[in-house]
Formats: C-alpha cells, sequence, structure tokens
C-alpha cells in the first residue's frame, strides 16, 4: 500500500512542479552570484541564476563607497601585502588567512575585469581609475563612481551578464536545499508572483544571498536580507562560522524616524567629514587605539591633509574601523553629549573653510547623499551637519567555506560573498566587501562549474519535497482560527529582541532572554496566519522568511554567548576586555542529529611564515 | 499623529477597483511608510515591490495622485493629506496584481541591444586610460536605478502601446551610455533607426520630468542620438562633407 501511494505521490509531484535542471545552480542575483553565474557560465557549463527579486536590484545596489583593490593607481605604495596586513588588523587576526590573501592579490584584476565589461569607474588625472580612503585602509585604495558604486557594479555585472548565456530566473525564493546522501543536489522554491512551487535540480548549488539585516530593527539592509543562504546551509548540513560577528554601520540616518537607520556612506568621512558631539568636540581623537596609534593622525591639521592625499600624513580617527567608531558614537549618547535625535553630528560642509567650490565639491563627490539628506530629512549636507547612528550594516559571520574553492563543509555546496565568511574575521573594513563579492564569486563559479563536470545529477527526495510544500501552505490554514496572528508580528518582535538584547553592547542575561524569546518566537513563526491567495502575497512570503530570520538570529546569540570577550564588532558590557583565549579561534554552528544548534570553538588554521612575514613588515 | 486616508488599487488581470485605507502619519513618512503600515496590519496580501526603500533600487514604482514617483521618495508632507491619496500600478505594463505589474519587457528589450565592446586596451600595463571629462555624459546616464518611470509616463508606450516598435526613454539612454563609451567600438546607429524606432520619439521630455535620479534623458541623451541617426543616414551634406570635406569648410 506504501508503494502505491509513493508512486501515485511521485506522479502528483511530477505534474505539479515545474522542474529545471541546471549544472549549475546559482542562489542569490547581486554582485557574488552574478559573479559566480559569469564565470560558471565561461566555464561552459548550464547555469541557472535565481533571484529573489527582479535582476539589478539586490542589495549590492546600495553600496556606495567604493570596491577595494590595492591598484596603487593614487599611492603607489600600496600593494596586496598592504591590503592583506589592513584587512587582518582589522579583522582582529580571526580572518581565515588564506582568503584574506586570496582577496588582496585578486581583487585589481577583478576590478580592471569590470572595466573590460563597461564599468565607468571615475578617473585620476593621468586617466586611470581613481582610489579613495576609506577606514582601516592605509592608503587610498576604495575605487568609485561617486557614492554609487555598487549600483555602477551590479548593472555592470549584470548588463554583462545577460549576454552569457545564463537562465535567469527572478523573483523567487527557495525554501530547502535538496540532498542525495551528504551531497546538495538542488533546491525547491516558490516564484512570488503566482505562488507556484519549483524544483531546481544541479550537479552544484552556489549560495550568494547576502546578508541578515532584516533580523535587527534598525538596518541599512533591504527587505529580502532575510539571511536565506546561511539557514538554507544550515538546515542542510553545513557549518557556519564567526556569526557573533554582526557590523554596526556607525554612521546610519536617524531623523526622521522613516528613514532610521538608512547608510550614509563612510565616503563622507573619506572626503573630510568629521564627527562631533553636541558641545562640537571632534570626540574620536579621545580614544585610538593602541594597534592604530602610529597610523592615526594626533592632531585635526594632519587629519584634514590626510584626506586631501597629503601622503605623509596619518589618517584622522574618523577614519579608523567601524567597530569602533561605533563605539565611540554609542558611548558619547549614552554619556548624553549626543544630538537631539539620539545621534552625534556628522558635518562635511565644514571643509568649505578649506577649500574653495566646496559646495560643488561636496555635491560632486557625494550626489547621492546630497540628494538623499535634502529629500527625506529637508537637510542641506552643504551647510549644515548630518545627524547619525550606527546601523546594522553587514554580517562577518556566515557559511564556512574552504577558501580556495568556496565549498562549504557539505559537498556541492559553494558560498560566496556575504553569506560566507572568513575573509573579514571579527570586523570588515569598508570596500573589502565589493571586492569580497568578485574574487570570491569569480572563485565559486570556477569551482562549482569544475565540481559540475565531475558529477551527475543526483535524485530527488520526494518526502522532503512535499513536507516542505505542507509546510509552505500551512499559514493559509490558519487564516481563519481567531488565535493565529500575521507574520509581520512575530518579524517585528523578533527584530525589536534582537536590536535590544543582541545588538551593539552585549550581556549575558540579556542574550539569555533573546534565546527564550527566540524560543517563542520559533512556535508563534509556526502558527501564523496568512489571508489571500497564493498570488503575490507579501504576507505569506514574510510568513515563509520567518524561517531564516530565526535560524540566524539564534545563531547570531548562540555565538555571541560563546566568545566571552570583546574583540572587533562584539563588544560585551560582562566581559569588556579581549581574552587570550579566545585570540586563535572562530565559533561554529552547526546542527545535530536531532536537528538541535549546537556551538563549539575551532583554532584558525596557521598562518604560514611569508604572510606572517608581511603582517611583522607592515606593523 | 493625524492619519491620511489612501485610495489603493487592488485587483489582478481580471480587473480590479480602488479600496480605502487609513493609517496613521508620523514625521517624515514616505508613502512606502503606509503601504507597510497597511500590509501589517489591514492586508496581508497587498502587492507591492520594494527592496532598497532608499531610492536607489527603482523597484517601487507606482502613480502617486496620478504622477508617477518612487513610493520611497514620495513624502506625504509634500502632498494634500485633507483628500485622500491614491495609489495605483504603473500603467505602460500589464497588471499582475495590485501595485505589481508585469515589467519582464523591459529585461528582454535589454538583451537585444547590442552589448559593449571596448577597444584593444591601450596602456602598457594592459588598461586604458579616459580623462574625467569624456566619461561625465556616461555616468550621468549610468545613474539609471531601472525604476521605468520614464517608460510608464512615455506616451508611445503608455497610450500608443509601440512596445514591439519602440523600445522607451530607458533603452535610448542605455544605447546612449553605450554610444558614448570612449572604449566602445560597437555602432548601434542602423538598429536605433529601425527596430528601436528612435523616431516615434517626439521630445515631449516627459521621461525627463519624472527620472528620479534627475537624468537629462531628452537633452542630453535621446536628442544627440537622432543627431546620430540623422548624421548617418540623412544629411547630404555632412555626407559630402565627410567624404570631400577639408577642415576650412567644415
Amino acid at each position: 500500500m506504501l508503494d502505491g501511494y509513493l508512486a501515485g505521490l511521485e506522479n502528483f509531484l511530477v505534474a505539479a512542479y515545474q522542474t529545471f535542471e541546471h549544472d549549475v545552480l546559482i542562489i542569490g542575483a547581486g554582485g557574488a552570484g552574478l559573479r559566480a553565474a559569469i564565470e560558471a557560465s565561461a566555464a561552459g557549463v548550464t547555469v541557472g541564476l535565481v533571484s529573489k527579486s527582479l535582476l539589478g536590484k539586490a542589495h549590492t545596489v546600495m553600496a556606495e563607497g567604493g570596491v577595494a583593490a590595492a591598484m596603487g593607481n593614487v599611492d603607489d605604495r600600496d600593494n596586496w601585502r598592504v591590503h592583506f596586513a589592513d584587512t587582518m588588523r582589522g579583522g582582529q587576526y580571526l580572518n581565515r588567512p588564506r582568503m584574506a590573501e586570496l582577496h588582496a592579490k585578486e581583487a585589481p584584476e577583478r576590478v580592471h575585469e569590470l572595466e573590460a565589461w563597461g564599468a565607468v569607474f571615475d578617473r585620476t588625472k593621468d586617466g586611470r581609475i581613481l582610489q579613495r580612503n576609506f577606514g582601516g585602509h592605509k592608503y587610498p585604495r576604495l575605487a568609485h563612481v561617486g557614492d554609487r558604486t555598487g549600483l555602477e557594479m551590479i548593472r555592470t555585472l549584470q548588463d554583462h551578464g545577460i549576454h552569457q548565456g545564463i537562465d535567469v530566473h527572478m523573483e523567487i525564493c527557495i525554501l530547502a536545499l535538496l540532498k542525495e546522501g551528504d551531497r546538495v543536489v538542488g533546491a525547491f522554491g516558490y516564484d512570488r508572483e503566482r505562488g507556484r512551487f519549483k524544483i531546481y535540480r544541479a550537479k552544484a548549488v552556489v549560495l550568494a544571498t547576502g546578508g541578515i539585516g532584516k533580523a535587527y530593527k534598525i538596518t541599512s539592509n533591504s527587505w529580502d536580507c532575510t539571511g536565506d543562504g546561511h539557514s538554507l546551509a544550515y538546515h542542510a548540513g553545513a557549518e557556519l562560522i564567526d556569526m557573533e560577528y554582526v557590523q554596526f554601520h556607525p554612521t546610519g540616518m536617524v531623523w526622521p524616524p522613516s528613514v532610521r537607520g538608512m547608510l550614509v556612506t563612510e565616503g563622507v568621512r573619506g572626503e573630510g567629514g568629521i564627527l562631533t558631539n553636541k558641545e562640537g568636540k571632534r570626540f574620536m581623537f579621545d580614544f585610538i587605539p593602541d594597534n592604530y596609534k602610529t597610523q592615526t593622525a594626533d592632531n585635526e591639521e594632519e587629519g584634514w591633509r590626510y584626506t586631501q592625499g597629503d601622503k605623509n600624513a596619518r589618517r584622522p580617527p574618523e577614519l579608523l574601523t567601524r567597530d569602533h567608531v561605533a563605539r565611540c558614537i554609542v558611548r558619547e549618547i549614552k554619556e548624553g553629549r549626543g544630538s537631539p535625535h539620539g545621534g552625534v553630528f556628522l558635518d562635511i560642509s565644514w571643509i568649505k573653510q578649506k577649500i574653495s567650490g566646496g559646495e560643488e565639491h561636496i555635491k560632486r563627490k557625494l550626489p547621492s547623499m546630497y540628494h538623499q539628506f535634502k529629500a527625506l530629512g529637508d537637510i542641506d549636507i552643504t551647510r549644515e551637519p548630518m545627524e547619525v547612528g550606527p546601523t546594522t550594516h553587514y554580517i562577518m559571520g556566515g557559511i564556512h567555506v574552504d577558501a580556495d574553492t568556496q565549498m562549504s563543509t557539505v559537498l556541492g555546496l559553494f558560498a560566496a560573498g556575504e553569506c560566507a565568511a572568513g575573509i573579514n574575521g571579527a570586523n570588515r573594513l569598508g570596500g573589502n566587501s565589493l571586492s569580497d563579492l568578485l574574487v570570491f564569486g569569480k572563485r565559486a563559479g570556477e569551482y562549482a562549474a569544475a565540481f559540475a563536470k565531475e558529477n551527475s545529477l543526483g535524485a530527488i527526495d520526494q518526502q522532503q519535497i512535499e513536507q516542505v510544500t505542507r509546510r509552505a501552505l500551512e499559514p493559509f490554514e490558519r487564516s481563519a482560527n481567531p488565535q493565529s496572528e500575521g507574520p509581520y508580528q512575530v518579524q517585528k518582535h523578533l527584530q525589536e529582541v534582537m536590536q535590544h538584547d543582541v545588538g551593539i553592547v552585549r550581556r549575558e542575561e540579556e542574550m539569555q532572554h533573546a534565546l527564550e524569546e527566540i524560543g517563542k518566537l520559533w512556535e508563534r513563526a509556526g502558527q501564523v496566519g496568512i489571508t489571500g491567495t497564493r498570488d503575490f502575497n507579501p504576507g505569506w512570503h514574510t510568513a515563509l522568511d520567518l524561517k531564516h530570520l530565526l535560524t540566524v538570529s539564534e545563531a547570531i546569540t548562540r555565538s555571541a554567548l560563546e566568545r566571552k570577550e570583546s574583540r572587533g564588532a562584539q563588544f560585551r558590557d560582562d566581559y569588556p576586555d579581549k581574552d587570550d583565549a579566545f585570540a586563535k579561534v572562530n565559533t561554529i554552528i552547526s546542527r545535530d542529529a536531532e536537528g538541535t544548534m549546537q556551538t563549539r570553538l575551532e583554532s584558525i588554521p596557521e598562518m604560514p611564515d611569508y604572510l606572517k612575514k608581511v603582517i611583522e613588515e607592515m606593523k | 499623529m493625524s492619519a491620511a486616508t489612501f485610495k489603493i488599487w487592488r485587483g489582478d488581470t481580471k480587473g480590479g477597483a480602488f479600496e480605502d485605507y487609513t493609517t496613521e502619519v508620523s514625521e517624515g513618512m514616505v508613502v512606502l511608510d503606509a503601504v507597510h503600515d497597511i500590509q501589517s496590519t489591514q492586508a496581508n496580501d497587498l502587492a507591492c515591490r520594494w527592496n532598497c526603500k532608499a531610492g536607489k533600487c527603482g523597484s517601487c514604482s507606482a502613480e502617486v495622485n496620478g504622477m508617477p514617483k518612487l513610493m520611497c521618495m514620495a513624502r506625504l508632507s509634500d502632498l494634500p493629506l485633507d483628500k485622500p491619496i491614491t495609489v495605483e500600478p504603473i500603467k505602460a505594463f500589464p497588471i499582475v496584481k495590485d501595485l505589481i505589474t508585469d515589467v519582464s519587457w523591459n529585461f528582454r528589450v535589454k538583451k537585444k541591444i547590442k552589448k559593449f565592446k571596448p577597444r584593444a586596451p591601450d596602456a602598457a600595463d594592459g588598461t586604458w586610460r579616459m580623462a574625467q571629462e569624456d566619461i561625465d555624459r556616461v555616468q550621468e546616464f549610468r545613474k539609471c536605478i531601472e525604476c521605468f518611470l520614464c517608460q510608464d509616463v512615455c506616451h508611445v508606450l503608455r497610450d500608443h502601446r509601440k512596445h514591439d516598435e519602440f523600445i522607451g526613454p530607458r533603452f535610448l539612454i542605455y544605447v546612449a551610455a553605450l554610444e558614448m563609451h570612449p572604449l566602445d567600438t560597437e555602432n548601434r546607429i542602423p538598429e536605433l533607426r529601425e527596430a528601436q524606432g528612435i523616431g516615434y520619439c517626439n521630445i515631449t521630455k516627459c521621461c525627463t520630468k519624472v527620472c528620479p535620479e534627475n537624468i537629462q534623458i531628452t537633452d542630453n541623451g535621446i536628442i544627440p542620438l537622432k543627431e546620430r541617426v540623422v548624421d548617418q543616414y540623412y544629411d547630404p551634406v555632412a555626407k559630402l562633407l565627410r567624404r570631400f570635406g577639408s577642415k576650412k569648410n567644415v
């Protein structure tokens, strides 16, 4: 009888689900996904690219400041060694050294490649790609296009990619990865437009789903940054690392309330913008960490000269790493020296005292910022200071991957970009994410294609598909139940818990409280009800995203509890200092046989001698 | 806190109607905030696209009180709140549901435009040299966020439905960015004149008026492209000058 049932079910499934076959399936069509798709396609395999939004709308468009690559166009002292050392120092040496090395070495070539595909970067006087200063980078290193570098990059990759024979599936959300034994053999999801389920069979799968910002209330991230890739990988048995490391960008808008969290690029500070408190004091000079003392200006004049290209000047403290600047801002606000709406002041208008034509200069260098504040906040940044405060921006943690191939701990499953981890360690330098997604997007595409060539399509587990389908449709059945609540309420509560309990400043009791709340939210997420049909129903989509959001929130909280010290982006009130016991370990999250989340510490791979030497030389 | 009423178009391919919703208004609020508020408390199935909510991705295009706008940049303080605010989908493309239209035509059009084809690198290091002044114009066009508001307001598409013969302002600007790219070597003028239908544009500049990136679509993009078409096909004097002309009479 069971056999008959299964045969019937199989027929039903074949009829009910549209099935696609690709050699390589790429989930996520931001910078990393597009770059991976281009590379895989160039290797001669068939490629499917699944995008949660329309093509070209991914969160990469939001990147403003630039892409970090040691081309040395503005300062010829720059090279991969300096970039590597800067990245490791910024990451507090929790980075995977091999990834930081590959990234620093390959970024320049990846940027030049974009130019060959039509990207139009700002130029130096002698016609080369212009590079700007950014926090934590010793020399001007960020290739950029005003303050819309991400748009330029995604559009270039998109416009190049559409001619490479890639099959693009737009507005598809993935619910689960499909496995045969130990290997990933595809993915299962639905189209947002009609709510129809789809099976994507593939010989290799690349996750390039970006970040998790929507787990927090105040964030610079888009609606789709719900940690899908982190969660899909975890539930498929892959390991996550460094999940405690969430980057709170120091400068998000704080007023008006409807734009709270919207990003204000670090480029403002790179162009000479200064941070002040309500007393008008440049507070960043008050606390310069020891490991950056020799590189940082100790007076305002020197800092200004640095931003204007004086090679003998050291950088101003506003351009210290993001984790540090964010904490200094929180301190000013907590101690009562903040701005009227609970931030601090970021002032670029002051440079008019220093250079003639300052107003036009600001508009030219920071056009999006000028427009954003003018249109949404009634502020003219060429005349008055902005009010800014920290906003959830990026996760350094993510899927544990092999540095060279980007394969996760599960066979056939690769990851690149923000959802993968290892390059950034405890803190990411601005500009390193755009270069990360190029360098490792390319590598993921290359090695996924190679894997696909050596493997065939796997079998699809019908029971898994039936189970996922049933769960996905349950919210509709509960809509008649007056006890059921909507998905938005659960999402909002989770965002408040994470914001309050697992934010910039963390402590044991609060995070334990967060874990309890997350436990309750898991139950509530399993009870939400939806009205309407399966046709483009945002409430339903939100209900299905909750699993991903809850998974990453739990992983962040458990990892943060495990690291009983303060280092990089993790600051714990109850353990305010660095502890040597945690200096050379990553936290690892994995799922045990019972489906429970497990945390452990693992030693970082030993750095080879030639890289140790580079670090020594750059001290 | 005051309240505002929104008349939002609800429906699908089979038809639809405006429905009224009331929300609280807070400082700095934009139309997209109101739509989200309505989604989370009154109508979880109200469909709208959005991504960045910062005017950078071009997903949340709609018509607010009849004007094509990004909902994330349409502030309530700029609208008369004593009357209901109407929010409806853009009109140049087929409806999917509520505020969502099927914009896939745009992606198909782009794919048909000949891609960027650079000349060989000219510098010893295998890269190119370009002067900033030579790329300013191209950079202006590349600010486009593909919100398709210009397509929506273009009467050739919106009223005359010439989707098979005309690519619309968005893609004229896209062609302009390629044609004016200092490194590009491709010639796209013949298609521009034929299949892409540049002649349909009669320079009413409606596209320029609604562009959220303030790209001078007509003046800086379409008109120079029209001139290139004329130069290549219709101007006998220019043809003669090109053939026989000297510096003196050019």
